[in-house]
């Protein structure tokens, strides 16, 4: 035994336990990430339990199973508990999503096993998902149809039910499109022709005749105004005529506004099959629909696009200056004090916690940058800021320079291994260095400059607390990118997925309700970061093979 | 065919033509000067972070500045000076005489605007008159028939042709019945406070005698008018030969200044009128000149005649709230004149000669020491917003502009204890923000550097064994094939999003901890041992056995092994927990063990921390081992020496700067990581090192607070301040870091 101390074969082990235990770690967090994420799609069954308390009371519960612990007995008894009969060391708990928040307060329940009588799927119970207060589990009973009571039988649920919220949901959307598009349109054209007016006097050139034209096209903006608006609510009304009853869990008959549903599921009748499709459904819908009842339901569209456009932007300011950065440390700068420092700066810049490159952001960029262009081209919307309040394009910037070493490096290391020779050949047939570079190095390069800007793009998809000060918000009313002139609005805020998951995880009212949203969004945004990672290292991984077959 | 064999020629032959190779070599240079100045920029970018930093933080230590604006001649100068003052916009001065004629001068042009005469009976003169605390603007006479007025100085705002009109006015806050507090003779030596519904006079009679009167008024439900119920008592300890009194706008405290000793009482209730406390001022050979409130009114500032000054304030002891000497001021010239700024808790004092000093108390500054050409001056008083000073030297009121943006700040109130009024000792303290008005920003750095170094801490305690054993198992003794898909796979956490690892930790990991909290304890037991006592049965196995299992698969062989072993622990934690803990280990840690424990605590951003430091530590150690030169190795094996004894003796001693530099590196990241610690931790700025409680961080801070303090204040560049030490400490670590990797680099060339 001591001997095999001695000889140290214990202590290798144990750095090949940290190579597991690291190893665990990281497939483990994935892993959970994964699961949490995507199961959240999964159309989970619908139980209803008959529930009697210590004391005789008895009740009915409807919902879902959404977590279950084992809680030792003492901890229950010494919280005021009692029992019936001693049920063992432990109680097994389950959480359920009742759902129906408005009727019973909480949408989150605990119960004890120790209080089931008995528990069933029963086929018909439906699952509302409905715009605001959550979901809404139920018997539906009958239909309000114009006025009409439609009683609802196994036969004519796709006609009666099915169909008129189809109906519901196609008005609503044609509605919110309304407002979203031609009635948000109107009022952009108003506030820029406020703004014009504004500039006419600021530059002294309002005079009567303008101010007249001014006050006739504003006019003819509200007249068109007032027409959409009439249509607007013509919609929402038509939206609102049918309604449908629903027995709850209480046993009362409950009308719901066929308006606020948006989709029902008969979850226990569901096959597998439909399951599956029900699940890619809900995937869709998580990544193409608007967020809904601050943040907690829907989708994460606007946040997926907001970290798009934003990342792209910054691709754009970040790889010319990378790459040129990198040419002149391979191929232009002579070993050196001024060398040596600017690859100090490279080491450095890379290292800078990404919260100073935010509070650099915000005073340099927003404050000193954005607020002298106000002065000097948007006058007319002061105090209001334009630039010099956050947006994207301070977002893109500020993470521009924090990615700057990432394609720095990449670059280079690219640069490094392509061979002399190569140079050498070019240089010898009579091209200038300018031409070498241009026409056979870059070229060769470029998978490099690939691989760095997606490591890049990677790194800034991640980052977050640069982002809370330099433009992101918890929720943007309109995207960067819209149809009113000048279609690209770069002074606008932006969401993006890393701080709808730090802002609806510890940010909303609701977090309980919220969280499988939360993994959801993480498990989009790792899925996305470690595929750009995974296709960097091929790229650079093809591209050392090709290089080294080129050596020799 | 023929443009295939001119096509390419075509550059050659440009060549040959001057014209074009003028351009080509123009182009050559341009591109050369463009890319050099590219590559610059990466060094200016650094260079602009840095100074852009340093730019914004530079106001904080600049000292205060007073320049002098106007001076205006007083039309009546018969009766000396009560007080003087301005309105916000420096725009109306008014002086205000002991016997309460108010003048009011424009600044701008220096004329008289109106002068108002107090209304007082036939036959009646002012004895004594009063000023109220500068913020209020309020002053009250007493007369020889035991009557008295107060009268408070109030500006009007209106905008006739969009021009800004202020009109000054004279208040009279009693209204047109006369309040008679001595029916018997004359007041003297009145001192007053004045609020809404409450009023305290407090008085010496013509024979000497002290008396306090408070006058509490009560709305009529009905009529809406206040009828006043008035209540006097005597205050028969009163010392004799009082210098000055002064009593607080609470009306909570009197205070008489009496040879060197100030009396302070209790007149909160104003039939229980209590002697509190005899403070005792004296300071050697030295007199009392003045007493003065501090803005707040919670600090006395005594002020002597060889230039010294003291502060005292109540603290919390053994016989109650007394005050008691908080700090000095030392070397500032002979005190006349001394007043406070209406919020803050700044001060001016002035000599005889005319030397102006501005100090600040908390921050201990000495802002401005100059001299000004007001001599013997005789009342002195800072405008509303701090910007002005007004001061009555030689029957002419001057004016001066003050620039003293940040007084609040000093390296003291940073970085050291101060003592805050209603604090019990001297305190590190970060607090910023509050929602009262008379709140004093708190802004020492040091409780959220420590939590920066504690989250640091905890994270590199959990990463450094892990990653660092990690790196020499992976580089050393790790076959290639098995290498390639390990190191890529932990290299890959590093680009984990760390708001996922952050929300995690505070969503996951920290309830899971606090429920399973003996199961944590026994992994962290059982890991090694398990380890070890697989390593032991491996040992022990007969050689037919081992043959068939290739040993460079250890670490796969681990992975069951501490699969089991975790889940092992957390199945067993609530049984242990029963057994040992009666069912919950979290109250047998705050009630029986007297430990704080927050949920999201020390433990948690350790280990949450720790996994986004390990992928960084781990590579770059790695790389150090594994680019040890293999001759060395080798050699040492040659000798002799077994695996572990080459590992220790030759190669981690040949790779170790780069280890160290791993490290540095590590540490880098930890201290300027943000979102972890934002979620994983209550951010609370504590300073306790214990594993249990949170922190909050340098980085953190700046995150939660940046956003909402306004630009340009203290707040706002006390957090530039927090980035900018931020920034130097990791350009310190990765300065270090990459110096240490050039040169061994250089040293394995070498080999």
């Amino acid at each position: 035994m001591g001997k095999w101390f001695k000889s140290g074969s214990p202590w290798i082990w144990m750095t090949g336990g940290a190579v597991s235990i690291s190893l665990i770690a990281v497939l483990g967090l994935l892993l959970l990430i994964a699961w949490r994420g995507l199961s959240y799609f999964w159309p989970a069954d619908i139980y209803q339990w008959q529930l009697e308390n210590n004391r005789g009371e008895k009740s009915t519960l409807i919902g879902e199973i959404y977590d279950r612990e084992q809680v030792p007995t003492e901890r229950l008894i010494s919280a005021g508990h009692t029992f019936n009969q001693h049920p063992g060391e432990f109680v097994e708990r389950y959480l359920v999503k009742t759902g129906n928040r408005e009727f019973v307060g909480l949408d989150f329940r605990w119960i004890l096993a120790t209080d089931i009588v008995s528990r069933s799927t029963p086929a018909g119970i439906a699952k509302f998902e409905r715009t605001k207060n959550g979901n809404f589990y139920g018997y539906p009973v009958a239909v309000i149809n114009d006025g009409k009571r439609i009683a609802l039988t196994d036969d004519n649920i796709e006609t009666a039910l099915t169909a008129q919220i189809e109906r519901a949901v196609d008005l609503s959307s044609q509605a919110l499109s309304l407002q979203k598009s031609d009635i948000g349109s109107i009022n952009y054209s108003l506030e820029r022709l406020r703004l014009k007016a504004r500039k006419f006097e600021l530059d002294g050139k309002l005079t009567a005749q303008a101010k007249a034209d001014f006050d006739q096209q504003a006019k003819q903006l509200n007249d068109e105004y007032l027409l959409l608006e009439n249509a607007l609510f013509d919609l929402r009304d038509q939206a609102a005529r049918d309604s449908v009853v629903i027995r709850d869990m209480r046993g009362q008959e409950v009308t719901l506004n066929l308006n606020s549903i948006l989709d029902v599921t008969y979850v226990n009748h569901l096959s597998l099959l439909a399951k599956i499709g029900h699940w890619f459904s809900g995937l869709g819908h998580f990544v193409n629909d608007d967020p809904r009842e601050a943040n907690t339901e829907g989708g994460v569209f606007p946040a997926i696009f907001g970290t798009v456009f934003m990342v792209m932007l910054m691709a754009v300011i970040v790889t010319p200056f990378g790459v040129i950065a990198a040419i002149y440390l391979h191929e232009y700068a002579k070993k050196g004090p001024i060398t040596k420092m600017i690859r100090i700066a490279v080491i450095n810049l890379a290292g800078v916690p990404s919260i100073v490159y935010g509070v650099f952001g915000l005073g340099f960029f927003v404050y000193m940058l954005g607020g002298s262009i106000d002065q000097l081209f948007y006058p007319e919307a002061l105090p209001a800021p334009t630039f010099g309040s956050p947006g994207v394009i301070w977002s893109a910037l500020t993470l521009a320079i924090l990615t700057l070493p990432v394609v720095i490096v990449s670059t280079e290391e690219g640069l490094s291994r392509i061979p002399s020779a190569v140079r050498q050949g070019s240089l010898a047939l009579g091209a200038t260095k300018a031409e070498t570079l241009w026409r056979i190095v870059i070229p060769m390069a470029s998978p490099a400059i690939m691989t760095g800007l997606i490591l890049a793009v990677a790194r800034a998809a991640g980052e977050v607390a640069p982002l809370m000060l330099v433009g992101v918000v918890k929720l943007a009313p309109t995207l960067p990118i819209d149809m009113n002139f000048p279609f690209v609005h770069l002074e606008r805020k932006f969401m993006h997925l890393g701080f709808h998951i730090y802002d609806v995880g510890f940010q909303s009212p609701n977090v309980e309700a919220a969280r499988p949203l939360v993994y959801a969004t993480s498990f989009l945004l790792v899925s996305v970061i470690v595929a750009l990672n995974l296709t960097a290292i091929s790229v650079r991984n093809h591209l050392r093979e090709k290089f080294r077959s080129l050596e020799h | 065919m023929e443009s295939q064999v001119t096509k390419p020629g075509s550059a050659t032959n440009n060549l040959l033509v001057d014209g074009h190779s003028t351009r080509r070599a123009f182009k050559d240079k341009a591109a050369e000067i463009g890319v050099t100045v590219g590559g610059t920029m990466v060094f200016v970018a650094l260079l602009l972070i840095f100074f852009y930093l340093l730019y914004v933080i530079k106001p904080i230590f600049d000292g205060a500045s007073i320049e002098p604006v106007t001076e205006i001649a007083l039309q009546h100068s018969d009766s000396p000076t009560l007080m003087v003052g301005s309105d916000e916009q420096n725009e109306v001065l008014y002086r205000v005489s002991k016997q309460g004629t108010v003048d009011f001068y424009s600044a701008i042009t220096g004329q008289l605007i109106s002068t108002v005469q107090p209304a007082l009976p036939d036959g009646v003169s002012v004895t004594s008159s009063a000023q109220s605390a500068p913020s209020e603007q309020r002053f009250a006479l007493g007369l020889s028939n035991g009557e008295v007025k107060a009268y408070g100085i109030e500006f009007t705002l209106t905008y006739p042709n969009n021009q800004r009109l202020i009109t000054p006015r004279v208040r009279n806050l009693l209204g047109d019945t006369p309040l008679v507090i001595n029916p018997k003779g004359g007041i003297f030596d009145l001192v007053f406070g004045y609020s809404a519904d409450k009023m305290s006079f407090a008085y010496q009679t013509e024979s000497g005698q002290w008396y306090l009167n408070r006058q509490v008024g009560e709305e009529n439900m009905m009529t809406e008018e206040i009828q006043w119920h008035a209540a006097q008592v005597a205050i028969n300890d009163a010392p004799e030969q009082v210098n000055q009194a002064l009593l607080t706008p609470d009306h909570r405290q009197l205070m008489l200044m009496a040879k060197n000793k100030i009396f302070i009482y209790d007149i909160r209730y104003a039939d229980e009128v209590e002697l509190l406390q005899v403070l005792d001022v004296k300071e050697a050979q030295s007199k009392v000149v003045n007493v003065e409130l501090l803005a707040g009114a919670s600090s006395i500032l005594v002020s002597y005649d060889n230039g010294y000054i003291s502060q005292y304030f109540q603290v919390n002891s053994d016989k109650g709230r007394l005050y008691q000497k908080i700090r000095d001021f030392p070397d500032v010239a002979p005190v006349s004149v001394m007043t406070t700024e209406f919020y803050r808790k700044s001060f001016a004092t002035l000599s005889a000669s005319g030397e102006l000093t501005l100090l600040y108390s908390t921050s201990e500054r000495n802002l401005l020491d100059q001299k000004f050409d007001i001599a013997n001056a005789t009342t002195m008083s800072f405008s509303p917003r701090s910007n002005g000073l007004i001061v009555d030297a030689g029957n002419k009121l001057h004016l001066f502009a003050v620039d003293n943006s940040h007084p609040e700040v000093s390296w003291s109130a940073l970085w050291e204890k101060v003592w805050y009024e209603g604090y019990p000792e001297p305190q590190y303290v970060w607090q910023s923000t509050s929602g009262s008005d008379d709140f004093e920003a708190k802004l020492s750095l040091m409780p959220l550097a420590f939590g920066t170094m504690k989250a640091a801490f905890y994270a590199m305690l959990f990463a450094i064994p892990l990653a660092i054993s990690g790196a020499i198992y992976t580089a050393y003794f790790m076959t290639p094939k098995v290498r390639n898909i390990v190191k890529p796979t932990i290299e890959i956490m590093e680009a984990l999003p760390t708001v996922i690892l952050g929300f995690l930790a505070g969503l996951w990991l920290a309830p899971l901890i606090e429920d399973h909290l003996p199961g944590i304890v026994m992994l962290l037991i059982m890991l090694p041992l398990s380890i070890l006592l697989t390593a032991f049965a491996w040992h022990c196995m007969p050689a037919k056995w081992k043959q068939r299992l290739p040993e460079t698969y250890q670490e796969l062989m681990l992975v069951p092994v501490i699969l089991f072993v975790g889940w092992f622990a957390f199945t067993m934690s609530p049984v242990v927990e029963m057994a040992l803990f009666d069912g919950n280990t979290r109250q047998f840690i705050t009630n029986d063990l007297g430990i704080t424990f927050d949920q999201r605590n020390a433990l948690v951003v350790g280990i949450a921390m720790g996994f986004a430091v390990i992928p960084t530590i781990f590579s770059i150690a790695e790389d150090a081992i594994f680019s040890v030169p293999r001759h060395l190795s080798n050699g040492s094996l040659a000798l002799g020496a077994t695996n572990w004894q080459t590992l220790t003796r030759v190669v981690l001693l040949t790779a170790s700067p780069g280890i160290f530099s791993a490290i540095m590196m590590g540490t880098g990241r930890a201290v300027g990581e943000t979102m972890i610690v934002l979620m994983a931790t209550g951010n609370t700025a504590i300073m306790e090192w214990s594993v249990f409680e949170g922190m909050r961080t340098l980085a953190a801070n700046i995150a939660v607070e940046m956003p909402e303090s306004a630009i340009g204040s203290s707040h706002y560049r006390v957090l530039f301040l927090a980035a900018f030490v931020l920034f130097v400490f990791t350009f310190f670590f990765n300065t270090i870091a990459e110096v240490v990797r050039q040169r061994l680099r250089d040293r394995y060339s070498s080999l």
